[in-house]
């Protein structure tokens, strides 16, 4: 250690984490004060928080529940919350899934020199853009789905697959031997695995010799083959629960309701046409001479486009594309009016209005969105980093 | 300096976080700010809806116009605020409206956690399911397996629950912020039934596009008894609101309606009549109101059978011999007397 020739008090660098340290004491007394006086005013007027009706047993149905089995009677509050949260993360990543697809193609649509694909994307992005989100999901509940899907007795079939006004029917894979399946289980990982070393060597080849191999479509192939050629050789480990028309609607097998589809496709079309716009600002961001150099040196146009102009696009394209991916997962909470279970609507709305402690469930579902927030700008930032211009 | 300032934020943030909330009385700042602030559904007919002319109409809606008249001799000075299931009680004692009207179901536990008190009830329900008449069904038991509309965040919720898992049958709950969104669900083909208090039923009946198209089966499975809803804390207020759903029955009991009322104030010789008009007695300043408290009521709004006849009546549901009906024609509708 290095001796300071100030003494303490005069130490720049001790002065600083001082006043760093009683500032975020001070926050934080403020955050507990804050809450304190809160509940006891609440207290004074007769409402009293206590999280102790976590434990008790929820006395409402939660519908749709994939993940974790909801049980009238046994079910108790937090689980409901669970419920709640995996249902919005589920509407999240597949809104974030199918947003980023349809955003890229919009966007490179926008981009290209066809005259009508251009007007079609302009279109596009400026109708969905400027319409609130809320209309757009009850246009596709009620207007759409619900107008133009038939009642259950007359279902669309696709195959095992029914579609009504519902939502859609699907079979669902149950395990019939579970050691037959964990062997198959087991197989296809280790074909991945395979597909993986392949990649590796199919890369030191094209770097030591300059021929490459359409790696993408073998290894696809491959996993494919070996899962299925397995699945029948150990004689079948899984059969399918496949729905039946009941009296009302179809029984067993998995259902996934409207309201999932009505939002999924609301968030989707709403948020792409924001990420076209980022995609098409990330595309004329690339400069002109590189793509001209790019075709100097003989490289096709889809070389081009995946070697040339997206990794330098991306540079632009993902810093606003990620707060595009956090409006979505916010905006999902949306979905009360078409009557999807998600986080808001079991959690911060029925749970609350069944046991008053708005405290507690509104602060949670604050931490639920904003650890959502920060995990996926963590994710994307880490991405970022990575793609961003390495300096020599 | 940088610092420091945010030091002294901080300091003033805490100093804030100690001030507490004002506490003036409900009645002081109603009478100074010279309107009712009410919370009401403002969707569901009969109770609280908009009519042609953009006035709340509906039993909710006339026992706020009533409890104005009381407070501040005009029915007319009251300012509806429309509120879902799910933020009424926030709304109350957060001090957005000075009274919750929206058909509230009176409950344990709300009565006991939520910070608010119950008053009496203008409008006692029952919870029931309606269903397309052309299903054939004739039970709530033959709706094993259906989708239900329901509103989420009410008792409505909670009672079905109860009755299916009690019963043992089988059921998807499909729920909405609204009572429309119910309506438009059921509509819309999203459910096979819905299921509310009885009388929202055959409001929402009325408003659909054909309400020959929808039946209602015949279990009543809860109690329902609604009425205006305070803040704790507030004696007064409560006595206030309270006397005044009174004083509408209790007319009633008398033969007092909006258009005999001055005629009975000046020749009734009963000395009930005397004291509800306010010719005799001190009723009204024992509340902390004026002497003709109930009289400006029962003029500008009418006593509680003229009331429902103008605003349940048309949902199709008869009054004589129901439990809304008065206790001396076999209903459960009863008033203290006011003396």
């Amino acid at each position: 250690m290095s001796k300071s020739p100030l003494t303490l008090h005069r130490n720049p660098k001790f002065r600083a984490a001082i006043v760093q340290a009683a500032l975020v004491f001070l926050v934080f007394y403020a955050f507990y004060s804050l809450y304190q006086t809160t509940v006891f005013n609440l207290e004074e007027r007769g409402i009293r928080t206590s999280p102790s009706f976590f434990d008790q047993v929820a006395p409402f149905k939660v519908g749709f529940s994939p993940f974790l089995d909801f049980e009238l009677g046994t079910t108790t509050y937090i689980k409901v919350f669970y419920i709640g949260v995996l249902n919005t993360l589920l509407v999240a990543v597949l809104g974030i899934i199918a947003a980023t697809f349809l955003g890229f193609f919009i966007g490179i649509l926008r981009s290209s020199n066809n005259w009508l694909a251009k007007k079609v994307a302009l279109i596009y992005v400026e109708i969905f853009r400027n319409m609130p989100l809320l209309l757009q999901i009850m246009f596709w509940n009620f207007a759409i789905f619900l107008a133009f899907l038939p009642p259950p007795k007359q279902s669309l079939e696709f195959g095992s697959f029914f579609l009504n006004g519902r939502g859609l029917h699907t079979p669902v894979p149950i395990v019939e031997h579970s050691l037959l399946f964990k062997v198959w289980l087991g197989v296809v990982i280790l074909s991945i695995l395979l597909s993986f070393i392949f990649r590796r060597w199919a890369k030191i080849r094209f770097n030591n010799t300059g021929k490459s191999l359409p790696v993408l479509s073998i290894s696809f192939s491959f996993i494919i083959i070996i899962s299925i050629s397995a699945f029948y050789i150990l004689g079948q480990p899984l059969t399918v629960d496949i729905p039946v028309l009941g009296k009302f609607n179809f029984k067993g097998g998995g259902q996934l309701p409207l309201p999932l589809f009505s939002l999924w496709f609301a968030l989707t079309i709403y948020t792409s046409a924001f990420i076209a716009e980022n995609v098409r600002a990330g595309i004329s961001s690339v400069s002109k001479g590189q793509i001209e150099a790019a075709r100097s040196i003989g490289l096709t146009r889809s070389q081009m486009v995946k070697m040339i102009i997206i990794p330098q696009s991306m540079r632009v394209i993902i810093p606003p594309t990620i707060s595009q991916y956090l409006n979505l997962t916010k905006n999902s909470s949306l979905a009360m009016a078409v009557g999807y279970e998600e986080v808001v609507a079991v959690w911060a709305n029925i749970s609350l209005n069944q046991t008053g402690q708005a405290l507690i469930i509104i602060a949670m579902t604050i931490i639920f969105f904003e650890f959502c927030s920060l995990f996926t700008s963590f994710i994307l930032n880490m991405y970022n980093k990575r793609i961003q211009i390495t300096e020599r | 300096m940088k610092k420091f300032n945010l030091i002294l934020g901080a300091v003033a943030l805490i100093g804030f976080t100690f001030s507490s909330a004002a506490t003036a009385s409900t009645l002081e700042e109603v009478q100074a700010r010279g309107t009712l602030v009410c919370g009401v559904d403002g969707g569901v007919a009969g109770f609280a809806a908009p009519n042609n002319d953009g006035r709340m109409v509906g039993m909710d809606a006339s026992t706020c116009d009533a409890i104005a008249a009381a407070v501040l001799g005009d029915a007319n000075a009251v300012k509806y605020v429309p509120l879902t299931a799910a933020e009424r009680f926030t709304a109350l004692s957060a001090g957005e409206i000075d009274v919750l009207s929206r058909n509230t179901t009176h409950t344990l536990t709300r009565d006991a956690t939520l910070g608010v008190n119950f008053t009496y009830y203008n409008f006692i329900d029952g919870q029931g399911f309606m269903v397309a008449a052309a299903d054939g069904l004739s039970s709530v038991d033959d709706l094993d397996g259906a989708s239900i509309c329901v509103q989420s965040g009410t008792t409505t919720e909670l009672n079905m629950a109860d009755y299916f898992r009690n019963k043992g049958l089988d059921f998807t709950p499909v729920g909405y912020s609204t009572s429309v969104g119910t309506r438009e669900g059921l509509e819309g083909g999203a459910c096979d039934a819905i299921t509310s208090d009885a009388s929202q039923l055959a409001a929402i009946r009325s408003e659909t596009s054909n309400p020959s198209d929808w039946t209602m089966l015949p279990e009543i499975i809860s109690k329902e008894p609604l009425g205006p809803v305070v803040r704790q804390g507030d004696d007064q207020w409560l006595d206030i609101v309270t006397w005044t759903l009174h004083a509408l029955i209790n007319a009633e009991e008398l033969g007092i309606d909006s258009s005999n009322v001055d005629e009975m104030r000046d020749n009734s010789p009963n000395p009930s009549v005397a004291r509800i008009v306010g010719s005799e007695g001190e009723t009204g300043p024992s509340l902390g109101l004026s002497q003709d408290w109930a009289y400006q009521a029962i003029k500008q709004v009418g006593n509680y059978g003229e009331i429902y006849e103008r605003t349940i009546e048309p949902l199709g549901i008869a009054r004589a011999g129901s439990v809304n009906d008065l206790w001396s024609r076999g209903g459960i509708i009863y008033s203290p007397p006011i003396r």
